[in-house]
């Protein structure tokens, strides 16, 4: 009796993991599955399999719906991002962390502080600075006259900024914890602060740095609001407001191949990031994500 | 050389580029947000006019206000009842029985939360497509082609539907966060409760409820915050607010006032009602759910 009550049991479990798993394979799967499909094969049955695999589905999106020049924009400004991000954060941290200085203390909290700013209201502020700052600097006759909406740099600073809070606390959780005979000993061998930070200090921080970098890889290249409000010119957009874009006009005018082609070039990057770093974002989230 | 001095101006040299990207693009525009919800204004014309907290007033009585708010509310309460229940017992079966595949479980449940909102709203508008959709070409298996029900079409069922894509969404998120803290439970613990014959569910209460009991707490405050945003992301990208507004949450309703009806102070105001009830909401539960912290 209770043998089989345990056997049952076991059943029931796999019955729900597997169905769960289903739920996420399949929506999933099907989007690749799709962008390989000729426009005809849509009105028979859209969830039939491929007959056969119709690459030209790419090659429309990459052209003629200019998902190519979105994915270009993607990259710079994520890339631009990142390294922005990374040569703020990581000096601030490292002394926010090791040093003792004024003030020390209370920007501690504000950055902590920072981790609740929500990104969704403050998107409207910074989209009016931008409109006045523009505005002054047309009145002001200023001599190549930068554009700071429909600016890929700018939209990476914007991104950069609201990263901070996330990247300072994760970063210098890790700092506190490395030993200090590091920096002692490179201060008996005549080394400098800002050498011992970026020789010695920096390289030892390699596991939270790759954990910042995935997180906000992530968070850059699949970012939609601040990116959709910033740039109006139709050939600056990113990836995921293209792609909206793209879902937009392909659902009227009713040709699927390209849309899933779309989503398929969205998606793609950061699969295969996952599959190869999954158990450092995972391990990485829980890290950073909760405590305290 | 005076060390201490030397320290103290490379320190301030380290954080400063940092702190001023943060004024400038976090601290200020919310004071902004703060500021603005207390005017009338359009944001192109200069014409601003001080209207002290009547913007607040008018919003008490914007029904269409008060509707996206009770919208977010719902998706607040079924978004954490149903993910915060299921994500746990995945969680636990994971990490207490011996699965085989467990890690491809883990992989497979996580990748949602690596999706763009983008792509996860073409997922969920191609298995709500009334005629060739997923779930109707599923449920027309068994009711043999009656009327297709429209998803996102029906002003009672849209909520729903965008709460079934929030859901399927975050689970295995929060699902590794729990099976991460379950892990630092000691099987010595289960161990004694096997002696004392507790039997799976008498464990789970037992045992490893009141030990992630803290996790669950910082975990409702997410639930909060990233349902807030994300209802909103899933709306802009899947409905726009329809059928007739029936969709409509509280940040949509505010990008709405803002860029297309150019009522910023009005926004803002909305943003500020946002912020303080989250801030609120998050209060009360952190102080509902306090117990003693258990150590092991």
């Amino acid at each position: 009796m209770k043998q089989s009550g345990t056997k049952l049991y076991k059943v029931f479990i796999y019955l729900v993991l597997c169905l769960l798993a289903i739920s996420i394979i399949i929506p999933v799967g099907w989007v690749f599955l799709a962008s390989i499909k000729e426009n005809s094969e849509f009105y028979r049955s859209p969830w039939a399999m491929p007959a056969g695999i119709y690459f030209q589905n790419f090659v429309d999106a990459w052209n003629r719906a200019s998902m190519g020049a979105y994915v270009l924009n993607s990259i710079v400004v994520t890339a631009m991002a990142l390294s922005l991000l990374l040569v703020t954060a990581l000096p601030a941290s490292y002394v926010l962390a090791r040093f003792d200085f004024p003030g020390k203390r209370l920007l501690r909290q504000l950055f902590k502080g920072g981790l609740f700013i929500n990104v969704n209201y403050i998107v409207v502020p910074i989209f009016l600075m931008f409109v006045d700052a523009q505005k002054f600097l047309t009145s002001a006759h200023i001599e190549f006259m930068p554009m700071l909406l429909n600016n890929r740099f700018m939209l990476a600073v914007v991104y950069a900024s609201t990263a901070l809070p996330f990247t300072i606390h994760l970063l210098s959780s890790y700092f506190i914890t490395l030993p200090s005979t590091f920096e002692e000993a490179a201060a008996i061998d005549g080394a400098g602060y800002f050498t011992t930070m970026l020789k010695i200090m920096i390289p030892m921080a390699k596991p939270s740095i790759i954990t910042v970098i995935l997180f906000n890889f992530l968070s850059f290249w699949n970012e939609y609001i601040i990116s959709f409000t910033f740039m109006t010119k139709q050939e600056l957009r990113t990836l995921p407001v293209g792609l909206m874009n793209l879902m937009a006009a392909q659902n009227a005018a009713q040709q699927y191949g390209q849309l899933y082609a779309g989503m398929v070039m969205v998606m793609l990057p950061t699969l295969i990031l996952y599959i190869f770093v999954q158990k450092q974002l995972t391990e990485g989230m829980t890290a950073g994500g909760s405590k305290e | 050389m005076n060390g201490k001095k030397s320290r103290t101006r490379f320190a301030l040299l380290c954080v400063f580029p940092a702190t001023i990207l943060f004024f400038i693009f976090m601290i200020y525009p919310t004071f902004q947000v703060f500021k603005m919800s207390l005017y009338k204004w359009g944001g192109y014309s200069p014409k601003k006019t001080f209207v002290g907290l009547n913007n607040f007033k008018i919003l008490m009585e914007d029904m269409k206000f008060v509707k996206s708010f009770q919208d977010t509310i719902l998706a607040i309460v079924v978004v954490t009842i149903v993910t915060l229940t299921l994500a746990i017992i995945f969680a636990a079966i994971l990490s207490r029985e011996k699965i085989k595949g467990q890690n491809f479980f883990r992989i497979i449940f996580y990748i949602p939360n690596i999706l763009s909102i983008v792509v996860i709203a073409g997922i969920f508008s191609a298995i709500y497509n009334p005629k060739q959709g997923l779930l109707n070409s599923i449920l027309s298996l068994f009711n043999g082609g009656g009327q297709p029900i429209l998803w996102l079409g029906d002003k009672h069922l849209v909520n729903y539907a965008i709460i079934g894509a929030l859901i399927w969404q975050a689970i295995g998120y929060y699902m590794v966060m729990y099976m991460a803290s379950m892990a630092n439970i000691p099987d010595s613990f289960y161990e004694a409760a096997d002696l004392d014959g507790a039997g799976k569910f008498k464990q789970f209460f037992a045992v490893t409820l009141p030990l992630v009991w803290n996790n669950i707490r910082t975990t409702l405050t997410f639930f909060i915050i990233s349902t807030i945003n994300l209802s909103f992301l899933l709306v802009q990208t899947m409905t726009s607010g329809g059928p007739n507004g029936a969709s409509e949450v509280v940040l949509s309703y505010m990008y709405k006032q803002a860029y297309s009806n150019s009522s910023y102070g009005y926004a803002m105001a909305i943003g500020v009602i946002v912020f303080t009830f989250s801030f609120v909401l998050s209060a009360i539960v952190s102080f509902v759910t306090k117990r003693d912290i258990l150590e092991y």
